[in-house]
């Protein structure tokens, strides 16, 4: 008997099989999150009063925000409570480089991005001595260490409201500001999952969950464990702190304990995976859609909008462990992004 | 003629728990060697350093000649050494044919490949896009197996391969090492099954407590000897 990979004549009397991540579901899903890019790039030009641009610019740093967390605690297993150190990293590296420095704003961005890279190494050295719970922990402890340094910081003035000043914007519009954020927002969320599906469809994405399963087993299988969770670490700081940089340019004035706050950046971020489903990359995708719709709902009362999305994230943690993507896997084992082969042919099963 | 391992004088163990007290033994390339003895009596923690997952605290093991210890865990697969652990470990967020290709990540070039482990287990065939975790015991320890395989190892450390097992699936799973090892792959076996052991092994050798206290050919050893080193007791003449 022998198994026949896609695209391979079948040896004689095998029994035919094809492995195959695409799926009509993923297909479609692909086809269908095309166009809803394509839609949502081409928002500032129909939606003229901005009226759904800007609760969108929230929404889509959220979810970029929400898929990294994903990557780690979903996927990797690293279940870090520390991530706003990163936002706040990316939220002051723009204060610096855009308002002290004098660097293009949105050039400034990326920028961000790599000095929240450069302080998740450290971070690193200390935290991967640690694992499950005291991994949690350390990363708070972590991010509440960089907080306090911020606000202590003579330079960094973070005790005080600090806000990019119309100079350090340079001669845009502000239409032109509002529009680029919009895009550097669309940007994190498109990015952040596109990330995810590549790291998925990659052998690192194999290793991660090995990993995520059980660290000795996959270091006896030959996979270098510290540098697989090392990647995407620092990947996902990458992409946090271009995140807090772009949360900056949507509302351009901060203080420390704004930009490295734990429930704004940290609690709602996990809520909205919980809800959505951690493990899977749609799963993000639904929770920042329920987060759209309880924010809209309570706009103007921020403290039950937190116990609305919390007390739904605590009884999907108890009823549905897998979220609302594994309400709709219950239902029917859909994939929307093709990340995983599936086995096609007599025998297979589908899960 | 140099062995493929060479262990000299290895002790090892858990923090203050030493699990295994100078370890000599050798394993030419091509047999069958199985570890006996009874429970606790360090054969697991053998194969865990050699594996890199139990540091040794003292002794030297050279792999085709090379210092095994200084190579850390993950290297090692890549140096022709595969552990099929205790328990098969299988990963459960994985699917048979993801926890088959895992084990090909850091492969080195040779015969094994997930067509020729599902020649050699032909009952994984219908079972590779399920779930490990539905699998029977007899089916987790062929994929355990075969994904020790498709990393083509010279050396492939098989820990307690009929633990909780049915005495047939043990049987269909022992037949396969001969071609594992007509493939080019050395094995080491940890067995309590002293019969399935002297069956299937080219040399025992015998753990009490740690320390070696028999080897040799299971042909040329009396039941008498084997049962006397595995119990500690002494031989009866």
């Amino acid at each position: 008997m022998s198994v026949r990979r896609t695209g391979q004549p079948a040896a004689p009397g095998a029994t035919a099989y094809r492995i195959s991540r695409s799926t009509a579901e993923s297909k479609a899903g692909l086809a269908g999150s095309a166009l809803l890019v394509i839609v949502l790039f081409t928002l500032p030009w129909w939606d003229s009063d901005g009226s759904l641009q800007t609760p969108l610019v929230v929404v889509l740093y959220y979810l970029g925000l929400a898929q990294m967390w994903n990557l780690l605690a979903g996927f990797a297993g690293m279940i870090s409570i520390g991530q706003q150190m990163f936002v706040g990293a990316g939220t002051y590296a723009l204060l610096q480089f855009a308002e002290a420095w004098g660097l293009d704003p949105w050039l400034s961005v990326p920028a961000a991005g790599l000095v929240a890279a450069a302080l998740s190494a450290p971070v690193a050295l200390f935290a991967f001595r640690l694992s499950g719970g005291y991994f949690a922990i350390g990363t708070w402890v972590a991010a509440e260490a960089v907080r306090l340094l911020v606000t202590e910081s003579n330079d960094l003035r973070g005790g005080d409201v600090r806000s990019l000043t119309r100079e350090s914007l340079g001669d845009y519009s502000l239409e032109t500001r509002a529009n680029v954020t919009y895009w550097l927002a669309l940007a994190l969320a498109v990015g952040g999952t596109a990330i995810v599906v590549v790291v998925l469809r990659s052998r690192v994405g194999l290793a991660l969950r090995s990993v995520r399963d059980s660290e000795d087993g996959a270091r006896s299988l030959g996979i270098d464990v510290i540098r697989t969770k090392a990647l995407v670490w620092v990947v996902a700081a990458f992409w946090t702190g271009c995140a807090g940089a772009v949360i900056l340019l949507s509302a351009p004035s901060t203080t420390a304990a704004s930009a490295f706050s734990v429930s704004r950046w940290m609690a709602l971020v996990i809520f909205i995976v919980v809800i959505g489903g951690v493990g899977s990359t749609t799963g993000p995708v639904l929770g920042v859609l329920v987060f759209w719709f309880i924010d809209e709902q309570l706009s103007d009362a921020e403290a039950w909008r937190f116990i609305v999305l919390g007390g739904i994230a605590a009884v999907m943690a108890i009823v549905a462990p897998r979220g609302l993507y594994g309400l709709i896997q219950r239902w029917r084992p859909l994939q929307f992004f093709p990340v995983r082969r599936r086995l096609i042919g007599p025998g297979a099963d589908s899960s | 003629m140099t062995a493929l391992l060479d262990v000299r004088g290895l002790s090892a163990g858990y923090g203050d728990f030493q699990a295994l007290f100078e370890v000599y033994m050798a394993v030419e390339e091509g047999e069958t060697l199985a570890i006996i003895g009874a429970n606790g009596a360090g054969k697991t923690t053998l194969l865990r350093t050699l594996a890199g997952l139990v540091p040794a605290s003292s002794g030297t093991v050279r792999f085709a000649g090379a210092d095994l210890l200084a190579v850390p865990a993950w290297k090692r697969v890549g140096h022709g050494i595969s552990l099929v652990p205790e328990g098969r470990m299988l990963f459960p967020s994985l699917d048979v044919r993801e926890n088959l290709l895992i084990g090909a990540h850091a492969r080195r070039g040779g015969r094994w490949n997930l067509d020729r482990v599902i020649e050699v287990f032909p009952l994984l065939a219908p079972l590779l896009g399920r779930p490990s975790e539905v699998l029977s015991g007899g089916e987790k320890q062929a994929v355990a197996i075969g994904r020790a395989l498709m990393a083509n190892p010279r050396l492939m450390l098989l820990d307690e391969v009929s633990l909780g097992l049915a005495p047939l699936v043990v049987k269909q799973l022992y037949a396969a090492l001969p071609e594992v090892v007509e493939a080019g792959t050395t094995v080491l076996v940890v067995e309590q099954d002293i019969g399935q052991a002297a069956a299937a092994a080219d040399r025992l050798v015998c753990l009490l407590e740690g320390r070696v206290v028999l080897e040799g050919d299971p042909d040329c050893l009396t039941r008498g000897d084997i049962v006397a080193a595995y119990f500690g007791m002494k031989a009866e003449t």
